[in-house]
């Protein structure tokens, strides 16, 4: 069997999850965020290192985003990655799940139409949909497993073992196909330095525009998506209660006192009260 | 074409049934939505040797349930279930598709929602119908304190997954009617191309979080691994289990089982204490279920104080210790 062929698809996130909000202009503050390597698509990276190491591999790392994205890219390059691919282009950005996945299924189709195996991250910490995964497979009509911990290659089948729903799951296939890696497993490793700046300097990384992708340019980007975002607001529920402030040991009396009863209701203990047994009414 | 009235549809996910109520749940809620685009709630139910559920979903209120019973059905499989589900609503043409996010519904919803080229919002807080009687799909967005609405204009059907716990169930009654539509399997069903090798059941995971009476709650305004440890002393005293925050998961503060939120478990207990935690909405989607919260926190004004019953403005760790110290006093060995 000739070497095999393995793609990562990564996103770069913000470093913090809240994002301060511009409530004039209405969109998020990114310039203030850093961004990083999704952490489960860093699993999804070792993982493919752990085949690499085993069997030996060529490992794509892709990724659409804008071009700071670029920096996950080198990142999987100083990890182990032989090459990064970078979908950037504004006519890409606002995609939803569908378009996200439209939108990689060209590129690989396009780049490395003779992959084996697309590993990707089973969420992202920003969204969380874990939907792109199981829709890149839809879309190239692979089989795909999500959530997997464990995987072994037998020839070209794939054994996994995953967890789902309570079950302790093995199950194969036969490549080419699609895992998402659960953030359970494969401890992503630490770059070394010298590794890291090899791949500033010299990582082999390519940037595509749309053009580049023979996508269908009306099937890209905010417009082609079907979900519309039409309203974006901040829960202000309030409930008119009760402010407890001070020193920390009369807040604490305050709350015995006011909430005593309440609280030895929950836990099912009784509580003694304080003035009682000072006044000396406790026997 | 077909006339047929038009319909929201709940896919039936039975596996785990007792503790799995999400179908259930949904169905509850479809049923208060059915009414303002004049739609029936339908349940749908793959597998093998299943009839109970049918039973049960009519009896929790679906008006329709279109059932396919199968050998070949027997294990949930991501693909032959989207594969199935795909050509089924291709024939029947739900407005709406709505699915638990367990982890099963959580692959295999996108897999539909590719198939059919449709929308599909996850985690959803809240569903409603607008004036235009497009599905309302709130959901926590752009990683913080932001609710975003989304519709699906145009494709169909609207689909959307929804976390356990975030709507309550019906009442059951097995005097309803509803009507059982067999669906055989299609003969041009493909083998699938995962195949399950092994499947086995985990022990029951341990539901003491969602059980208890009390929870302590601790976030990242805790300070650090050793005060957070403070509160597990706490709980003790109290007989409250510890629930945490996901900055303090992924700092390791806790282990990731005690993650209270939309990606983590959904609490209603009788007392939640809430130390340190500013309140956002994919924590605070997971405790609304809560009698009577008690926040503490430094800042008065975050989210947290604002839903809480009693809002303590002082240092959470102090607070903590104090409780400590009050409670060894006052508890009656
Ligand atoms: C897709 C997605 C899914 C998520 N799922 C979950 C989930 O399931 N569960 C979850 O919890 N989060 C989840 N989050 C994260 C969530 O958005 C918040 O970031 C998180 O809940 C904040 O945790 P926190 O309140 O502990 O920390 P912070 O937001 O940092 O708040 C700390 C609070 O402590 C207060 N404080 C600081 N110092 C002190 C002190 N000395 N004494 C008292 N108070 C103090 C501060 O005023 C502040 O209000 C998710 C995020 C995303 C993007
Ligand atoms: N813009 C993107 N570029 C490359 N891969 C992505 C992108 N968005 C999501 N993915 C992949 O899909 C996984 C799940 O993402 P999500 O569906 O957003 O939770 C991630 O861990 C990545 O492997």
């Amino acid at each position: 069997m000739s070497m095999l062929k393995l793609i990562v698809c990564m996103k770069q996130v913000p470093l913090v999850s809240e994002l301060p909000w511009d409530s004039r202009t209405g969109t998020l503050k990114r310039e203030l965020a850093d961004g990083m390597m999704n952490p489960a698509c860093k699993h999804a990276l070792e993982a493919a290192l752990t085949l690499k190491l085993r069997y030996g591999a060529h490992i794509t790392a892709l990724t659409m985003g804008p071009p700071m994205a670029e920096e996950i890219l080198r990142e999987a390059a100083a990890m182990g990655a032989d090459r990064g691919i970078l979908l950037s282009d504004r006519r890409m950005a606002g995609a939803d799940t569908l378009i996200t996945s439209y939108t990689l299924a060209c590129a690989i189709r396009k780049q490395c139409p003779d992959f084996d195996l697309i590993l990707c991250g089973c969420y992202t910490s920003d969204s969380e949909t874990a939907q792109v995964g199981p829709q890149l497979a839809e879309e190239l009509d692979i089989p795909g497993v999500a959530y997997v911990e464990d995987l072994e290659l037998k020839g070209r089948t794939l054994v996994m073992q995953r967890e789902s729903d309570d079950f302790l799951e093995t199950l194969e296939m036969d490549l080419p196909g699609l895992v998402t890696i659960s953030t359970r497993k494969f401890a992503p490793r630490y770059p070394s330095l010298a590794g890291l700046q090899d791949a500033f300097d010299h990582a082999d990384i390519v940037t595509l525009r749309a053009e580049d992708l023979d996508a269908d340019l009306s099937s890209i980007g905010l417009k082609a998506s079907p979900t519309k975002i039409v309203k974006v607001s901040s829960p202000t529920a309030e409930k008119r209660n009760i402010v407890l402030k001070g020193a920390v040991k009369k807040v604490v009396d305050d709350l015995f006192e006011q909430f005593g009863d309440r609280l030895s209701g929950a836990m099912g203990k009784d509580l003694k009260s304080h003035e009682h047994e000072e006044s000396g009414e406790e026997e | 074409m077909k006339t047929a009235a038009k319909s929201i549809w709940v896919f039936g996910d039975y596996r785990n049934y007792f503790q799995n109520r999400v179908t259930l749940q949904l169905i509850a809620r479809a049923k208060e939505l059915a009414p303002a685009i004049g739609a029936e709630v339908c349940a749908l139910v793959l597998g093998h040797n299943v009839d109970e559920y049918v039973g049960e979903y009519i009896a929790h209120g679906a008006a329709k349930v279109y059932v396919s019973d199968h050998p070949a059905l027997a294990n949930y499989n991501v693909e032959t279930y989207a594969f199935l589900t795909q050509h089924l609503i291709a024939e029947y043409h739900p407005e709406i598709f709505l699915v638990g996010a367990t982890w099963f519904g959580r692959e295999f919803a996108p897999r539909v929602a590719k198939a059919l080229k449709t929308g599909l919002t996850a985690d959803c807080i809240d569903l409603n119908i607008n004036e235009k009687g497009l599905l309302v799909q709130t959901a926590p967005s752009f990683g913080g304190n932001l609710l975003a609405e989304i519709v699906t204009p145009e494709a169909r059907p609207q689909m959307a997954t929804v976390r356990p716990g975030t709507f309550a169930e019906l009442p059951h009654n097995y005097q309803a009617e509803g009507e059982i539509l067999r669906i055989p399997l299609p003969e041009n069903m493909p083998a699938p191309k995962v195949r399950l090798i092994r499947s086995e059941r985990l022990p029951q995971r341990e539901q003491r979080l969602e059980d208890a009476d009390i929870v302590i709650c601790g976030g990242r305004g805790m300070g650090s691994k050793t005060k957070f440890k403070k509160l597990l002393e706490l709980a003790r005293m109290m007989d409250a289990e510890v629930g945490a925050t996901r900055p303090v998961v992924y700092a390791d503060w806790i282990s990731h089982d005690a993650l209270i939120g939309q990606a983590g478990r959904h609490i209603s207990p009788k007392i939640l204490f809430s130390f340190g935690i500013s309140g956002a909405i994919q924590h605070t989607a997971a405790i609304h279920d809560a009698d009577f919260i008690i926040a503490v926190n430094k800042n008065p004004n975050a989210t947290m104080m604002k839903i809480a019953d009693v809002a303590i403005v002082a240092d959470a760790s102090q607070v903590c210790s104090a409780l400590i110290r009050e409670l060894k006093q006052r508890i009656r060995n």
